[in-house]
């Protein structure tokens, strides 16, 4: 399979109504690594997922994978900070994104009970969707991302609106996704998870980029003020 | 039970979705609601199927739509009583020509307590409808170019009651068929003019009575006119011109001179 | 109020002795109606669906014109149909004027509109909850309006009934095409204005009692089978 990634932004920026949301951004995007995505709310962290992932068009400048477009977005998953469920049962939420793309039902709902098992939702198969948990939903949601196997995987927030044990079953499933080679590109303003997930951090702040490192130097030895307050709990306005 | 249920649902779908267009033995007539709401119809349909074997289907319509209806050519003859009208017809060439089958005679209805007093001393139509102009009682008109219609419009006319001296506060027009305006008049207590078959089967007459008939002016006479091929080559001439015959023999003549209601006699044949 | 009496008795005696007549009218309303519905729910559904999740010039209008034309008067539908219809117009020469099949055409000029904006409003609403759910998962434009009309298939279908029930109601345009024959395009609203018509306001009344019954059976109906209101909704 030819690889979708690097994934590069040319100095890109996003507007609406006239007022700068993103950029500009200059980046490139190389495979197997977990990067998490930080900043102060407003600074542009969805924007800049959605943006990678075709959901938000780019004023200026270019977003550009390895492979042709099609390819590309055949091969990429979104988790959304609130989960979108499809009004169906639980198993007909797991199998649609394999029957949309032509896969027998049978072989889709084998699969998709192989994976209820591994989220520990099995026996809620017939279940609406809409009846789960939030946990619940958004593990469901997490699986529907992962059930095709997506080279690139955006993950914005989604254990923003969970509690502990949820976050810590979602961290798992995000962690066997990352060993199994899944490129993951995670928003979060949890610096605790950013601290048990990152391989390397992407600070933003007002719509920049104003550090890009491997976490352990991010961590340690900011270069910023901004983010050297960010890291001792101080409002980053 | 269900399963004759089924089987004439299932008849119906298909007759519904499977048949073409009319097959020979079905011929189209538009027919004047007067005549539809006298009952006469619904004796004469069986007799023609019996006779001709013809499905007739009718369009029960005013005059004038009954006649719009022949020049579109979307039926196969009508049935009306307007001569003016017919004639037309007949210029224009829509029809063949125009066979006299029957006639009965318009009445005038109106309130048992008669505020225009035309139940008596009155000798002729017109008088009455002097009469009910002058007293300003109410009067339900069809307002529909019916031949119904033009009938009243024409006695108006000769009563010398013009459209501006009828003024709404007493002349409603209905613009209905014979049954409906019937049931205004009721309504209203008005006075009304209608053709004395409609009136005979009409059922909900409360407390209207008949107050004025037998003036020759109020003879009504029913005409069979076919619509002509010529003009529209798929109409059904032959079955048109199969009706005439049975509508005109003798057997039609015994059914509509015997047809009462209420031991009254409400059409004469009289074809030629 | 004695009317209304004698109606009451009248339909259940139509109904209790299966008077052939009432049963041939009465099938006929449903053939006619149920027709209709259905070949204006596969016109109106991907319209709705279309005009959802579309982005073009002139949507718009083509919104405000549909929701206009739900209040198209059908006696003017009528109207216009049968000059289509008519021998001497431009579709005369199919013979269709006075058929069942004129009756279903004008019904579905009627009910299409209407089906199709109600079908509309419900399938945006879906949309806007799933619009980036189906982008993400690289959906084509087909199988978004699939997947849109099939997961608010509750909503579309009582879009179709309220088609259902403007159609099984209506009289004017149907009058005017059909031409309310016996034993050809007589149905229960034109049987009931012909009553009327003659004064017989009981047999009217109880064929209206008829009428409102078969349209609670084919709503209830239709609700059973698809198990509506039975589970939780959404």
């Amino acid at each position: 399979m030819v690889s979708i990634l690097p994934l590069s932004l040319n100095d890109v920026t996003v507007e609406r109504d006239g007022k700068r949301l993103l950029g500009p951004v200059s980046l490139d995007i190389r495979a197997d690594a977990l990067t998490i995505v930080l900043g102060p709310n407003g600074a542009g962290k969805s924007t800049l997922l959605r943006l990678m992932h075709g959901l938000v068009k780019p004023t200026s400048g270019r977003v550009r994978f390895a492979a042709p477009r099609g390819e590309a977005y055949a091969h990429q998953a979104f988790v959304f900070q609130t989960p979108i469920m499809l009004r169906r049962t639980v198993l007909g939420n797991l199998c649609y994104p394999l029957t949309a793309h032509g896969i027998s039902h049978a072989e889709a709902e084998k699969k998709a009970l192989t994976w209820l098992k591994t989220l520990g939702l099995d026996g809620h198969e017939t279940q609406r969707a809409s009846q789960l948990s939030g946990g619940e939903r958004q593990k469901l949601a997490l699986a529907r991302a992962l059930i095709r196997k997506p080279e690139l995987l955006f993950l914005d927030e989604p254990c923003a609106n969970l509690d502990g044990a949820a976050t810590q079953d979602i961290e798992r499933l995000i962690g066997e996704a990352r060993a199994g080679g899944t490129r993951i590109l995670m928003a979060t303003h949890d610096l605790g998870q950013a601290r048990r997930l990152a391989d390397d951090v992407l600070f933003l702040h007002h719509g920049e980029v104003l550090e890009h490192a491997p976490a352990k130097a991010f961590f340690e030895a900011p270069q910023t003020d901004e983010v050297k307050a960010f890291l001792n709990g101080d409002l980053v306005i | 039970m269900i399963r004759s249920l089924f089987a004439l649902v299932t008849s119906l779908v298909t007759s519904l979705f499977l048949s073409g267009p009319l097959t020979a033995d079905t011929l189209r007539m538009a027919v004047t609601t007067s005549f539809h709401n006298s009952g006469l119809s619904d004796i004469l349909l069986p007799e023609i199927v019996k006779g001709t074997g013809l499905d007739v289907q009718l369009i029960i319509v005013g005059t004038g739509q009954a006649i719009r209806l022949g020049e579109a050519g979307d039926v196969d003859a009508i049935l009306v009583h307007s001569r003016r009208a017919e004639d037309a017809f007949i210029a224009a060439g829509h029809g063949t020509h125009r066979r006299e089958i029957m006639y009965n005679d318009f009445v005038i209805i109106g309130p048992e307590s008669d505020p225009a007093t035309i139940a008596e001393n009155t000798r002729t139509a017109i008088e009455a409808l002097q009469r009910i102009a002058g007293a300003q009682a109410p009067f339900a008109s069809r307002g529909d170019d019916s031949g119904t219609h033009k009938m009243e419009l024409s006695l108006w006319a000769a009563a010398g009651i013009n459209k501006a001296q009828r003024t709404p506060g007493w002349y409603k027009e209905a613009g209905a068929g014979m049954g409906a305006t019937l049931n205004t008049a009721a309504g209203l207590n008005a006075y009304v003019l209608a053709d004395r078959a409609s009136w005979l089967n009409f059922s909900n007459k409360g407390a209207l009575k008949l107050l004025f008939a037998g003036d020759p002016a109020l003879f009504n006479q029913y005409a069979f006119l076919p619509v002509n091929p010529a003009k529209h080559p798929h109409v059904n001439h032959e079955a048109a011109m199969q009706l005439e015959d049975w509508l005109t023999g003798p057997h039609t003549a015994e059914l509509i001179n015997s047809y009462r209601i209420n031991g009254e006699t409400l059409f004469t044949f009289n074809a030629e | 109020m004695l009317e209304i009496w004698l109606g009451i008795k009248s339909a259940f005696w139509l109904i209790v002795t299966l008077d052939a007549d009432l049963i041939e009218i009465a099938c006929r309303s449903l053939v006619v109606t149920l027709s209709a519905v259905a070949i204006a729910a596969a016109i109106a559904l991907p319209l709705g669906a279309w005009l959802a999740i579309g982005r073009y010039r002139f949507r718009r209008l083509v919104i405000a014109v549909l929701n206009a034309l739900m209040g198209l008067p059908p006696v003017v539908v009528g109207l216009v149909v049968y000059l289509m219809l008519s021998r001497s117009g431009p579709f005369g020469v199919m013979g269709l004027l006075f058929t069942p099949w004129a009756m279903i055409i004008a019904q579905v000029i009627i009910l299409t509109p209407l089906i199709a904006s109600i079908a509309h409003q419900s399938i945006r609403d879906l949309w806007a909850e799933y619009h980036d759910l189906l982008i993400s998962l690289n959906t084509s434009r087909s199988q978004r309006i699939k997947t849109l009309l099939w997961d608010s298939r509750r909503a579309l279908l009582t879009a179709a009934l309220a088609g259902f029930g403007r159609g099984i109601g209506e009289v004017g345009a149907i009058m005017i095409v059909g031409g309310n024959i016996d034993h050809a395009t007589r149905v229960m609203t034109t049987a009931i204005a012909l009553e009327t018509s003659k004064g017989d306001f009981a047999l009217a009344i109880g064929l209206g009692f008829v009428l409102i019954a078969m349209a609670f059976a084919v709503n209830i109906t239709i609700h059973m089978l698809s198990g509506t209101e039975v589970r939780d909704r959404w």
